[in-house]
C-alpha cells in the first residue's frame, strides 16, 4: 500500500508543509518566522526519510519503472497521473530531498524578511523537483519542469542581491523560450503516438526526419537547463544574485534538469537523431569545458567564479551521456549526483563568508586560514572534490566520462582533459586568495570560525564526499541495469534504422 | 600486517589532524612518529618475506569503481619491486618524521606538520602497492596533494603558494598524459589490472591504435602516455619547471617528497610497467633521451645556482634523468637499485642542509654562509658522506648504483644508449664539481654572515642528528649490500617476475650485457668524478678568483644557466599570459559583448525600444488619445465595408 503511494507522498508532502505554515504561522512576525523554519525543516527532513524509503524499496535488477502509479488525469485523453522511478531518476530524486533541508538550514539566520514566504517558496520548489523526476507523463513533466521556474524565479527576483530583477528575468526568458519549443514538440508527440505517457512514447519510434525536429526542440530547452554553451550566460548572473540556499539548488538540482532531460527523452526516444546530433553535442561540450575554465580562471566574484566552473564540469557530463558507452553513461550520472553535492557544498562555502562579511568580490579576503581553520579544511575538501582528486566524489565521474569518451574519439579525451589542468589552475588560484596568505586586512580579523550549526551543514556533505570517492559502487550498482537498458535499446534502435537505410541502397 | 604498513601512516595522520589540539604538540609527533616506526618496522619484516623469501601476494581490500567492464579494485599488491619501494619509503619517512620534530619546533602547527607528512606517506605507499593503474593514480595524485599542502605549510609567504600552485598544475599536466595512458590502456586489454595488462601484452605488441588522428604502434603511444605523467612526477626536461619552486617548502619535505620519494614516481611508474614498456622499444628510445637530457641539463643549472636547497634539487632532477635513460635501455634494476641509494643520500644531503639551514637561522643562500665546519663538525661529516655517495667515489653507495646504470647506457649498444652514456659522463662531472662547490662555499673560507649570526651558530640537536646518521649508514652501505641482489648474479631470483628484461642479441639480458663492458668504461665515471672535485677545490679553495672570472669571460652562457634556461620565462609567456589573455578576451567578449549582446540584453534592450516608443505615444493629453480613436474606428469601419462586406 505505502508502496504505490510512495512516490505521490514524497512529491507532495511538502506541499503539506505549506499548509501548515500558512495555518498555524500567524501573529507576531519574530515568532511566525521562527515556526516557519522549524516546520520547513521538519517537513523536508521527514520527506528525506521518506525518500529513503524509495531507496530501501528498489530493486536493482530491473530496468523497469518501480514504485508506479497511476491515475486517470484527463478521461478519454491517455493523458495521466503516471509516476515511478528507475535506476537513473531515483538517484535525482534523492539528490533533490537530501539537499532540500540543507538548503534551508543553510537560510536559517542568512533570510531575514518575509521568511514565511521564503519557506514555502522552497517546500513549493522541492514538491517541483521530486515531480519532475518522478513523472511517467510527458505532459506531467511539462507541468513540473516549468513549474520549477517559478519558485526559483521568485527566490531569485525576492531574496537575491542587488542586481537580481535583471538575473531573474534573464533566468527566465532564457529558460521559457527553450521551453516553448518543448511544448511545440510535445504536443507534436502527441499527435503522433496518440499518448503522453512516456515509457509508450520510448517505443513509439518516431521517423528519423520528425526526430530531427522533434530532437532539436527538446534541445533547446535541455541545453539551456545544462546550460551548454552558448547559452549559459544566464547562469553566472543568477548564481551571484541567487541567496546562497538558491544557489545550492539551482547547481545542485536544476542543472540536472538538462542533463536528466536528454536521457530521459532526447536519448532513448530519439535515438537516430541523438547519434546525429553527438557530434555538436561534443563540440559545444568541449568548447564549454575549455572556453569556461578559462573565463573561470579571470573572475573577482567567487559565485561567479563557481558557477562558471559549474559550467565546465556540465560539459563533461553532456560529453558522457552522448558517448553512449556504459562507462561514460554512466559516469555522467555519477558526475550531475557529485557535482550536485560539490558545488552546492561550494556555494555553501561562499554563503559562509558572505554571511560574515557580505561581499562575494575574492579580493576582499585573504588569510583566512589564520582564524578559521575549520572552513578551511572543508572548503579544501570541496576544492579538491571539485579538482577530482581520487578518493573523493568528483574524480570517479570524470575518470568514467574520460574513459567513455576515449572510446568515441581520442581527439574528444585529450580535448575534454584539458578540463583536469585548468580546473586545477582556477581553483587553487581560487582558494589562495581566499584562504592563504598573511591575514592582513583589519575586516577579517574579527571573523569567527564555522559555527555548530554550518558544521551540521558541511558534515552530511563531506561524509557524501568521500562515500562517493571510495565506495562508488554503492551507486553505480544500482543504475547499471537502467544504463544498459538504455543503451541496448539505443544500440537496437540505431540497428533498426541503419537495416531500412542500407536496404534502400 | 600489510594492511597495518599502508594504514598506520593514515592513522597517525588523522589523530594528529583532527585531534592535534586535544592531544597537544608533543602527542601528535609521538602518534606520527610512533606508526611510521611501526609501519617501517613491518616494511623490512615484509620485505623479507617477499622480497628475499621470494612470496609475492596481494591483499584484495574491497571493490572500487565497476561500471561495465571497467573493474577497479582497493588491492595492496606486494611484490620484490613493492617491497623494495615500501622499505625506501619507511624508513626515509621514519628519519624525516622524527627529524621534524626538532626541525619544526619553532613552529606554530606543529600537529598539521605531522598529520600531512604522515598523509603523504600513506599516499605514496598506496601508490607504490597498487595492483592496477587508477589505484596508483590514486595514490599518484594523493602525493601531489600532500605535497601541494606541504610545499605551502607556510601559507602566509607569497612564494610559497605560488610554488604550490605551481607544483600541482604542472603535475597536472603530465598526469594529463597519465589518464590519457590509462584510458588506452584500458582500451587495448579491457582491464587497468597489472597482471592482465603484462599477460597480455605480448600479443597486443604490433596493433596499431587511433590517437589524435594518426596511426601509432599501440603500446608505443600507450607507453610514451603513461611516461608524459612519470616526467610531470620526476620533474623531467619540460615539466621540471616546479620542483625548484618547491623548495619553499619547510626542509624535512624537500627531504622526503621532494628527493627521496614522490619524485621517484616515475622511475616506479616505468619499472612498473616494464612487461608492457619491454614490447614498446620507441617509447623505451624516448625514456633514454629524454633522462640523459634531463641529467645533463639539471647538472648545468645546478652549477650556478647559489641557493643552498635549490642546488640540491636540480641535482635531484638530474640524478632522476639518469634513472629514467637505465629503465629506457631497459635496465630496470639498475633505476631502481639508483633510486634505493639515491633515496639515502640525497635525504641525507637535504636534511644535513636543513641542518645547516637551522644552525644559522634560515639562510639558505651559499653567498652568505662560509667557514661553518668548525661550528657544526657533525653536520660537515654528514655532508661529506652524502656527497661522495653522489658523485660516485668508490666504495659508497652511489658508486655502485650510478656505475651500473652507466655501464647499461653503454653496454645497450644502441644510438640512444651511447647519447646517455656520453651524457651522463658529462653531467658525472659536472655533478661532482657542484656537489664540492656546495661544500665550499657552505663550510669553507671566510664567514660571509653576519658576526652575530656567526658566533650563534650550533649543531642540531640529537632529535635531528639520530636520522643523519640512519641515513648516513644508508649511504655508505646500501651499495655495497644491494648490489648482488639488485643487479649482480642474484638479480634474477631477487626480482622474480616483478621485472621483466626481454633478452638481447645473443641471448643475455641488458645487466649481462652492461656486465661485459670494457674496463675504461667501468672506471671513466670515477675518474670525471675526480676530475670534478679537483676543479671544484681549484676553483674554491685555491685559486678563488676563477668563478667570478668566468662567469664573466662567458657571461651569456652563465646567465643562460643562472636563469635556468629560461624555462620558465617562457612558460609564463606562453601558457599563464596567454590562458589569462584568453580568459579575459572570452569573459568581455565573448560572454559580454557577444552573447548577450546578441541574446539576452539584445532582446531586452529592443522590447525596451518598441515600448519606449509605443510610450511615446501616451503622451497624456485627452484629445491626442481622442484623436487616436477617431482614426482606429474610422480605420476600422473602412475595412469592414471594403473587405467584410
Amino acid at each position: 500500500m505505502l508502496e504505490d503511494w510512495l512516490l505521490t507522498l514524497v512529491t507532495f508532502l511538502p506541499l503539506v508543509g505549506v499548509g501548515f505554515i500558512l495555518i498555524t504561522t500567524r501573529g507576531d512576525e519574530e515568532e511566525a518566522s521562527t515556526a516557519a523554519k522549524q516546520m520547513a525543516l521538519l517537513t523536508t527532513g521527514c520527506v528525506f526519510l521518506l525518500s529513503l524509503l524509495i531507496w530501501v524499496n528498489f530493486d536493482a535488477t530491473t530496468a523497469d519503472f518501480q514504485l508506479v502509479k497511476r491515475i486517470e488525469w484527463i478521461p478519454g485523453s491517455s493523458i495521466s497521473y503516471h509516476v515511478g522511478v528507475d535506476g537513473i531518476s531515483m538517484w535525482f530524486v534523492l539528490l533533490s530531498t537530501f539537499l532540500t533541508p540543507i538548503c534551508i538550514l543553510a537560510s536559517w539566520d542568512a533570510i531575514k524578511t518575509r521568511v514565511r514566504e521564503y519557506m514555502i517558496a522552497f517546500l513549493v520548489l522541492e514538491t517541483m523537483m521530486v515531480g519532475m523526476f518522478v513523472s511517467l507523463d510527458i505532459l506531467l513533466f511539462y507541468v513540473f519542469f516549468e513549474g520549477v521556474l517559478i519558485p526559483m524565479f521568485l527566490i531569485i527576483g525576492v531574496w537575491g542581491g542587488a542586481n537580481r530583477v535583471y538575473a531573474a528575468f534573464k533566468f527566465f526568458l532564457y529558460t521559457l523560450t527553450g521551453s516553448v519549443l518543448m511544448l511545440v514538440a510535445i504536443l507534436t508527440m502527441y499527435g503522433i503516438a496518440g499518448t503522453t505517457d512516456i515509457p509508450r512514447l520510448m517505443e513509439a519510434g518516431f521517423s528519423p526526419d520528425l526526430q530531427f525536429w522533434l530532437w532539436l526542440a527538446f534541445f533547446a530547452s535541455f541545453a539551456v537547463k545544462v546550460p551548454m554553451w552558448p547559452v549559459h550566460t544566464w547562469l553566472p548572473d543568477a548564481h551571484v544574485e541567487a541567496p546562497t540556499a538558491g544557489s545550492v539548488i539551482l547547481a545542485g538540482v536544476l542543472l540536472k534538469m538538462g542533463g536528466y532531460g536528454f536521457l530521459r527523452f532526447s536519448i532513448p526516444m530519439f535515438p537516430d537523431a541523438s547519434a546525429y546530433f553527438a557530434p555538436l553535442i561534443f563540440g559545444l561540450s568541449v568548447v564549454a569545458v575549455i572556453y569556461t575554465s578559462l573565463v573561470a580562471l579571470v573572475q573577482k566574484d567567487m559565485k561567479k567564479l563557481i558557477a562558471y566552473s559549474s559550467i565546465a564540469h556540465m560539459g563533461f557530463v553532456t560529453i558522457g551521456m552522448f558517448t553512449m558507452t556504459t562507462q561514460g553513461v554512466e559516469g555522467s550520472i555519477f558526475q550531475m549526483l557529485s557535482h550536485g553535492i560539490v558545488s552546492g557544498a561550494l556555494f555553501l562555502c561562499v554563503g559562509v563568508v558572505y554571511d560574515r562579511m557580505h561581499t562575494r568580490e575574492i579580493d576582499a579576503y585573504g588569510g583566512l586560514a589564520n582564524n578559521m581553520p575549520r572552513y578551511a579544511l572543508v572548503f579544501m575538501v570541496f576544492m579538491m572534490a571539485s579538482v577530482g582528486l581520487p578518493g573523493t566524489s568528483g574524480f570517479v565521474g570524470e575518470i568514467l566520462i574520460l574513459v567513455g569518451a576515449f572510446q568515441a574519439s581520442t581527439w574528444l579525451a585529450a580535448l575534454t582533459a584539458t578540463g583536469l589542468i585548468l580546473g586545477a589552475a582556477y581553483m587553487l588560484y581560487l582558494y589562495r586568495r581566499v584562504i592563504f596568505g598573511a591575514l592582513e586586512k583589519d575586516s577579517l580579523k574579527a571573523l569567527v570560525d564555522l559555527n555548530r550549526r554550518e558544521i551540521a551543514i558541511f558534515a552530511p556533505l563531506l561524509i557524501l564526499v568521500f562515500w562517493m570517492g571510495i565506495y562508488p559502487s554503492t551507486f553505480l550498482d544500482l543504475m547499471a541495469v537502467s544504463v544498459d537498458n538504455l543503451i541496448t535499446n539505443y544500440t537496437v534502435a540505431l540497428g533498426e534504422a541503419a537495416g531500412p537505410a542500407l536496404a534502400a541502397k | 600486517m600489510l594492511t597495518a604498513i599502508v594504514f598506520l601512516p593514515l592513522l597517525g595522520a588523522i589523530i594528529a589532524g583532527f585531534f592535534g589540539r586535544q592531544i597537544g604538540d608533543r602527542g601528535a609527533q609521538i602518534v606520527t612518529c610512533g606508526a611510521m616506526g611501526i609501519s617501517a618496522i613491518l616494511g623490512v619484516i615484509a620485505f623479507i618475506e617477499v622480497a628475499l623469501g621470494g612470496e609475492p601476494r596481494t591483499v584484495r581490500l574491497m571493490n572500487w569503481i565497476s561500471s561495465g567492464t571497467f573493474e577497479v579494485d582497493w588491492a595492496l599488491r606486494f611484490d620484490t619491486l613493492t617491497a623494495v619501494m615500501v622499505i625506501v619509503v619507511t624508513v626515509v619517512s621514519t628519519c624525516v618524521h622524527v627529524y621534524s620534530v626538532g626541525y619544526m619546533s619553532h613552529d606554530a602547527s606543529k600537529p598539521r606538520f605531522m598529520a600531512y607528512l604522515s598523509l603523504f606517506t600513506f599516499a605514496m605507499l598506496m601508490l607504490v602497492t597498487a595492483d592496477n593503474l587508477v589505484q596508483l593514480f590514486f595514490g599518484w595524485e594523493g602525493v601531489g596533494l600532500a605535497s601541494y599542502l606541504l610545499i605551502g605549510f607556510w601559507f602566509h609567504k607569497p612564494t610559497a603558494n605560488a610554488a604550490s600552485i605551481k607544483a600541482f598544475v604542472v603535475n597536472r599536466v603530465g598526469d594529463f598524459g597519465f589518464a590519457l595512458g590509462i584510458f588506452g590502456v584500458y582500451m587495448l586489454f579491457d582491464s587497468v589490472q597489472f597482471d592482465v595488462i603484462f599477460a597480455a601484452a605480448p600479443d597486443v605488441a604490433g596493433q596499431t591504435m587511433e590517437f589524435l588522428g594518426f596511426q601509432w604502434d599501440a603500446l608505443t603511444i600507450v607507453s610514451i602516455l603513461l611516461f608524459i605523467g612519470a616526467m610531470g612526477k620526476s620533474a623531467q626536461l619540460g615539466l621540471h619547471t616546479w620542483l625548484p619552486d618547491a623548495m619553499e617548502g619547510p626542509t624535512p619535505v624537500s627531504a622526503l617528497i621532494h628527493a627521496a620519494t614522490m619524485v621517484t614516481a616515475g622511475v616506479f611508474l616505468v619499472a612498473r610497467m616494464s612487461p608492457m614498456m619491454e614490447y614498446a622499444p620507441t617509447a623505451l628510445e624516448v625514456v633514454t633521451v629524454v633522462g640523459a637530457l634531463t641529467a645533463f641539463f639539471a647538472a648545468t643549472i645546478g652549477v650556478c645556482q647559489t641557493d643552498i636547497k635549490r642546488v640540491i634539487a636540480y641535482s635531484t632532477c638530474s640524478q632522476l634523468g639518469y634513472m629514467f635513460f637505465a629503465l629506457g635501455v631497459g635496465a630496470y634494476p639498475a633505476a631502481i637499485f639508483h633510486l634505493m641509494t639515491h633515496a639515502f643520500f640525497k635525504a641525507l644531503l637535504f636534511l644535513s642542509a636543513g641542518s645547516v639551514i637551522h644552525a644559522i637561522h634560515d639562510e639558505q643562500d651559499m653567498r652568505n654562509m662560509g667557514g661553518l665546519w668548525r661550528k657544526i663538525p657533525y653536520t660537515y661529516a654528514m655532508m661529506w658522506i652524502g656527497s661522495l655517495a653522489l658523485a660516485g667515489i668508490p666504495f659508497f653507495a652511489g658508486y655502485y648504483s650510478k656505475d651500473i646504470m652507466l655501464e647499461a647506457a653503454f653496454g645497450a649498444h644502441s644510438a640512444v644508449g651511447t647519447f646517455a652514456f656520453w651524457m651522463g659522463i658529462a653531467a658525472a662531472v659536472l655533478t661532482a664539481f657542484y656537489s664540492w662547490r656546495l661544500l665550499y662555499l657552505t663550510f669553507h673560507g671566510t664567514p660571509r654572515m653576519d658576526q652575530h649570526t656567526f658566533d650563534h651558530a650550533h649543531e642540531s640537536p640529537p632529535v635531528m642528528m639520530g636520522p643523519l646518521v640512519v641515513l648516513a649508514i644508508g649511504a655508505i652501505f646500501s651499495g655495497f649490500v644491494g648490489y648482488e641482489h639488485f643487479v649482480g648474479d642474484g638479480e634474477a631470483a631477487f626480482w622474480g617476475a616483478s621485472i621483466l628484461m626481454l633478452a638481447r642479441e645473443g641471448g643475455e639480458n641488458i645487466l649481462e650485457m652492461a656486465h661485459h663492458v670494457p674496463t675504461w668504461v667501468k672506471l671513466l665515471p670515477f675518474v670525471m668524478g675526480l676530475i670534478g672535485i679537483g676543479v671544484a677545490t681549484l676553483a674554491y679553495v685555491l685559486r678563488p678568483g676563477i668563478p667570478a672570472a668566468t662567469a664573466k669571460a662567458v657571461r651569456p652562457l652563465y646567465l643562460f644557466l643562472l636563469n635556468k634556461w629560461y624555462f620558465d620565462e617562457a612558460y609564463d609567456w606562453l601558457f599563464v599570459k596567454r590562458s589569462w589573455q584568453l580568459g579575459q578576451i572570452f569573459w568581455r567578449h565573448g560572454d559580454q559583448s557577444f552573447i548577450d549582446g546578441f541574446g539576452p540584453d539584445g532582446i531586452a534592450s529592443m522590447a525596451r525600444a518598441l515600448a519606449g516608443r509605443a510610450s511615446a505615444l501616451q503622451s497624456g493629453y485627452v484629445y491626442h488619445y481622442a484623436f487616436a480613436m477617431l482614426i482606429g474606428v474610422s480605420a476600422l469601419i473602412s475595412w469592414y465595408i471594403v473587405f467584410g462586406g
